[in-house]
């Protein structure tokens, strides 16, 4: 009898194996307390030794508005700017700051934590949706700051601001399906975190971050069909939408489903090829 | 094969059957090796080329629970590529390893940070390790006191003193039973009363039906925790037997 058929006899498995996708996915489920802690964390010890320690997650974001919005608010001259520039940047910013965040270090959450990886075993998905809880929780802070500036520009609350919490909930798993599908990338290719920046940067210009899309190109129907499909753009846009009022801030009904169904295909796409490699991480060859 | 341990199994189940294992690295190398005629080529031109490193050449051995297994052999034998091996982190280029769970190397350092106070790490540490919020609380006096750092609890980590951090991190990983535990030299840290408290916990992991893989340097500890010592060379087995047979054998040869 060789020692593989005396194995299989005595009910062992054979290690570094893959789970199935299901109890895979069971297993994350389980690790739920460990995700949310290690992001809160985290938080806590980025911020710790800093003098203003948590007000950075809210101080950051609002000088970031700030630079964007005295240099493109110069740049573009008052007839290109839309109505309520300062709260359309802040929106446009904080939204963005959530989705290139998790992009760019998303993509490292493996490969910066390789010893992490090495010494534990844990579904390693935990880590990359550990990274998007932690943005999360500090973009939570954010639109709370861009509705008390919404506010404070006189505009009156309405009901449907309570659609920020599907739009939010939808970015947040676009965003998660994005890390998984980055997360394992750099894995395979290193050399990608040297190009991320670059594509941040692409989708920031191109997104309408800080410019009205449909005002600059609203009479090119390419660009306008490729705005429509973009989901950052989308994401950007329905935010907007919803907090402030006005013919700058109109969009079609079919962003939701098209946000929507970029989220969830993003999402299955990514948790799938994310598993595909389970036992491939952490190996160092 | 199996006819080395199959003797001496008293009816015990397997844990870990480890069969015929090769393990192959690919490594970029930077430069080349040196040889007198290509020095002066070498210098003007740099080539990447890629060297097989073969660590483990077909080992093959059998594990049963409760054993305590003491792993040997000189630097470079390949005793950690076989323990990597044996949590499934390195890949077996041939062969396959078998267990009744995934083992798990004693360590949990990597899952801490080092700006948070001890009271947070022992949290997020036993998280990593898989255990609830509730085993947590039950065990983080326990765990607390076995680390020996009560008065020093609620300060980061970063202000602890080597010592500490060591038997923090030693403290918060033996907090889980573990079925099959592999400790990669991780009696060399600590002072001599800690030491002592670690070799009886090892000790009581295996007691409870555990299995232990000891990597160590030091011949004393692997003496008075393992009941078998496996000894490494060159990739290859050497040895497999009880501990004072192997120890011997093994000190011959590096005479």
């Amino acid at each position: 009898m060789s020692l593989a058929e005396f194995a299989a006899r005595e009910g062992l498995h054979k290690v570094g194996g893959r789970p199935p996708i299901g109890s895979y996915l069971v297993d994350v489920w389980r690790r739920r307390a460990f995700i949310y802690s290690l992001s809160r964390f985290r938080i806590e010890a980025e911020n710790g030794r800093n003098r203003l320690g948590m007000a950075w997650v809210v101080l950051k974001p609002l000088i970031q508005a700030a630079v964007y919005g005295t240099i493109f608010g110069v740049l573009l001259g008052r007839e290109n700017r839309p109505d309520q520039f300062i709260l359309f940047l802040v929106i446009g910013v904080f939204f963005f700051e959530y989705f290139s965040s998790c992009f760019a270090s998303g993509a490292k959450s493996i490969t910066s934590n390789t010893n992490l990886v090495q010494s534990l075993s844990f579904p390693r998905m935990s880590l990359p949706l550990a990274l998007v809880t932690q943005r999360l929780l500090q973009f939570v802070p954010m639109i709370v700051i861009a509705i008390v500036l919404v506010l404070a520009f006189g505009t009156m609350p309405r009901w449907e601001w309570l659609l920020l919490i599907p739009l939010v909930a939808l970015f947040t798993v676009f965003n998660a399906g994005l890390t998984l599908i980055t997360a394992r990338l750099t894995v395979h290719i290193r050399d990608l975190t040297q190009l991320l920046p670059f594509i941040t940067r692409f989708f920031f210009y191109t997104s309408g971050t800080f410019f009205s899309v449909e005002r600059r190109f609203g009479g090119n129907e390419t660009i306008m069909a490729i705005a429509d499909v973009q989901p950052i753009h989308e994401f950007m846009d329905l935010a907007r939408s919803v907090l402030l009022t006005g013919p700058d801030y109109v969009v079609e009904t079919k962003y939701w489903a098209y946000s929507a169904a970029w989220a969830f295909a993003v999402l299955i796409i990514g948790t799938v090829y994310f598993w595909a490699a389970e036992e491939r991480y952490g190996r160092d060859d | 094969m199996a006819e080395t341990t199959d003797g001496a199994n008293d009816g015990r189940r397997p844990a870990v059957v480890v069969d015929d294992v090769h393990v192959e690295y690919k490594v970029f190398g930077t430069g080349k090796r040196a040889s007198a005629d290509e020095k002066a080529r070498k210098l003007t031109k740099r080539r990447r080329t890629t060297r097989t490193v073969h660590a483990l050449k077909g080992v093959s051995f059998t594990v049963y629970e409760g054993d305590s297994v003491g792993v040997i052999g000189s630097n470079g034998s390949g005793k950690s590529t076989l323990m990597r091996a044996i949590v499934g982190l390195t890949p077996t280029s041939q062969g396959a390893i078998y267990a009744t769970s995934r083992p798990s190397m004693l360590g949990v350092g990597a899952a801490l940070l080092r700006d948070l106070s001890g009271e947070r790490n022992v949290i997020l540490g036993g998280l990593a390790l898989g255990l609830t919020l509730d085993e947590i609380d039950a065990k983080f006096d326990e765990i607390v006191d076995f680390a020996g750092i009560r008065d020093f609890i609620d300060l980061p980590m970063r202000t602890y003193s080597s010592g500490m951090t060591a038997r923090l991190k030693f403290a918060i990983a033996t907090a889980r039973e573990h079925e099959i535990l592999i400790v990669d030299e991780a009696l060399a840290v600590g002072d001599k009363r800690f030491r002592r408290r670690s070799e009886a916990r090892i000790r009581q992991i295996r007691d409870n039906a555990g299995t232990v893989f000891l990597v160590s340097h030091s011949m004393q500890s692997i003496r008075d925790t393992c009941n078998r010592v496996i000894w490494i060379n060159k990739g290859e087995l050497m040895l497999d037997g009880k501990p004072d047979e192997v120890i011997e054998a093994y000190e011959e040869s590096m005479q």
